[in-house]
């Protein structure tokens, strides 16, 4: 999987609560629902934010709520990637079951080499990430097998549990 | 080596003698629970799947080891929250989920974490999995109980499995017991700030120690609730003769019970011992910017909210009547008991009378404004007190609130006083 966008910083514990606010919960419709990402945090986001763009973030980035509106919003919304110092479980959970956006974990380091606006290029599978308006290479990831397969196959409800087993015990 | 109980009750639901942290396993679901908002996306999730895959009817494997709760929106704050209990409504009964709590028509509904611990509708050792953060609750019982988001939820509801990475356990050891003013809300909230809002992620939290004899289920069940807000997969506790008679009495057949092994292995240890806590609130707007209630007394408060499945048991509401009995709020004041059980059992002990006299609004069993739903939003500039769990930003309505966290006997000796108050003054 590559993934070719440009890069949105946010710093740490960016909550559900300011990605998709608790008023908005009661709409299921994702197009909806992407008019409001971060609009807790960042009002002008959903202006800025174009297909495959990639956000950075610090530690614990989707904590709180177990709401998948939070996913459906940021992927409608444009966003393909999510580099974090850490995430919250569920809303990392969210990501892969769904197969909408690639969460991973990068360092200190990689958080600090990139900024809002950064042209980046991800290889996904060989954890590899090119900062293109910087001229720059550095090493991310990659997230483990299971996670990269149940994105690459679109989600989880397309493995049946059978085949889970089998990746699972790889 | 020994397993602890997370690792054990993983082990068994994955057909293994033994597993380990970091271990990635597809694991049996024995109870799931989704509500007014999860459950709108779990039939969305289940309903394109079908379409797209051109099945005509599909058959719910867990159909009957799975309720519905009510709690989010309800009662409908506008037509889209009442079109969507329709909906839920409509497929719970398409897919044969029988157990559905109605709000407004049953002898209980409300909150859902409340109910799983009211109706006795999780035991010890199951794998329970939910539609909501705060599922965490239920490990209260000693079942590994885990919040999922829709797409999770609806994959375990057509096949009763999973697959989880064996988290690490912390052991939180306890001992000692509390001053009169002080809470478990308040420890919660202690540890909080010593183990930070990520603290625990993808670790299981448990909590041990004799100091756990010394408080009933709704006191342990506040521990539990907000190891959510440390991140963590869980929080579990090893069930003892309390809940195991507690579960016989509800369901009529006694549980076995389940401990983890003494030679366990756990990643982290934190001990406290209950006398030294002091009455604590999470400053704006974090739950883990904690301070001691003294380092914040005396900021003018607007109004308080007494709500939610960590902050309206019926330990909390009597908690809040200790206070508010004989005596007055001064600042707008609203107590939303959790589920209609415990407004019944808070009228029988007169509590709501304590509540009336007081001058407090007493609202519906509903999620409210505990996530800024409806029900007492908050407004720029309001200063809040609240004994619910979370405090994020815009988390109860406006993100310029100011929004305190504290245990219901802060928060009703806050009402009395409109200041921040530490309860021991009025006790």
């Amino acid at each position: 999987m590559r993934i070719r966008g440009y890069v949105h910083k946010y710093g740490d514990k960016i909550d559900t609560d300011v990605i998709i606010p608790g008023v908005y919960l009661k709409e299921h419709d994702p197009k909806q629902l992407a008019k409001h990402a971060m609009e807790g945090i960042d009002p002008d986001f959903v202006k800025r934010v174009r297909e495959g763009d990639v956000i950075v973030a610090g530690r614990s980035f989707g904590v709180g709520s177990s709401r998948e509106h939070a996913v459906y919003a940021l992927r409608y919304a444009g966003i393909r990637a999510i580099l974090a110092k850490s995430f919250s479980r569920i809303f990392y959970r969210n990501c892969i079951n769904t197969g909408l956006i690639i969460p991973i974990e990068i360092g200190d380091d990689v958080y600090r080499s990139l900024e809002t606006g950064d042209l980046v290029e991800l290889y996904v599978e060989e954890g590899r990430l090119r900062v293109e308006s910087k001229g720059l290479e550095l090493k991310i990831g990659p997230p483990s097998r299971i996670v990269i397969e149940i994105i690459r196959r679109g989600g989880l409800l397309n493995i049946d549990p059978e085949e889970l087993k089998r990746i699972a015990s790889q | 080596m020994g397993m602890t109980l997370a690792e054990k009750i993983l082990a068994s639901k994955s057909g293994r003698r033994s597993v380990s942290p970091g271990e990635i396993v597809v694991a049996s679901v024995d109870r799931i629970m989704i509500h007014d908002v999860s459950g709108v996306g779990v039939f969305k999730v289940i309903e394109s799947y079908r379409a797209r895959k051109g099945i005509d009817s599909l058959k719910l494997a867990m159909a009957s080891k799975t309720w519905v709760a009510e709690d989010h929106f309800v009662p409908p704050s506008d037509r889209k929250s009442a079109s969507n209990i329709r909906f839920l409504e409509s497929m719970a009964s398409k897919y044969g989920i029988e157990r559905y709590y109605r709000y407004g028509a049953g002898e209980n509904y409300g909150i859902s974490h409340t109910l799983a611990l009211e109706e006795g509708l999780v035991r010890p050792g199951d794998l329970y999995i939910g539609g909501d953060s705060h599922t965490n609750t239920a490990g209260v019982f000693g079942a590994l109980a885990v919040g999922m988001g829709h797409t999770d939820v609806a994959y375990a509801l057509m096949h009763g499995v999973t697959w989880l990475r064996v988290p690490e356990t912390i052991k939180i050891h306890l001992e000692g017991s509390f001053k009169p003013s002080v809470m478990a809300k308040d420890l919660i909230l202690r540890i909080l700030g010593d183990i930070g809002s990520g603290g625990a992620d993808y670790r299981v939290m448990e909590f041990r120690g004799p100091a756990l004899k010394g408080m009933n289920i709704d006191e342990r069940a506040t521990l539990t609730n907000m190891t959510t807000e440390a991140s963590a997969k869980s929080g579990i506790m090893e069930p003892d003769d309390l809940v195991l008679s507690y579960l016989e009495e509800k369901t009529g057949s006694r549980p076995r019970p389940i401990a983890s092994d003494p030679d366990a292995w756990y990643v982290d240890e934190h001990q406290y011992r209950l006398e030294e806590i002091e009455p604590m609130v999470a400053k704006p707007s974090s739950p883990d910017n904690v301070s001691p209630v003294s380092e914040v007394e005396g900021v003018e408060v607007d109004r308080v909210y007494v709500g939610s499945c960590i902050g309206a048991k019926l330990t909390d509401l009597r908690a809040v009547a200790r206070i508010l009995k004989g005596r007055r709020v001064k600042v707008r004041t609203e107590i939303l008991p959790a589920s209609h059980r415990i407004y019944r059992q808070a009228l029988k002990e007169g509590l709501i009378d304590i509540f009336t006299e007081s001058g407090a609004l007493i609202g519906p069993p509903t999620c409210g404004a505990c996530f800024g739903g409806h029900m007492g939003v908050v407004a720029d500039g309001e200063t809040v007190v609240s004994t619910t769990n979370r405090n994020y930003p815009g988390r109860m309505g406006s993100k310029e609130a100011r929004v305190y966290l504290a245990s219901p006997l802060t928060a009703a000796a806050s009402a009395v006083t409109g200041r921040i108050t530490d309860p021991g003054e009025l006790m």
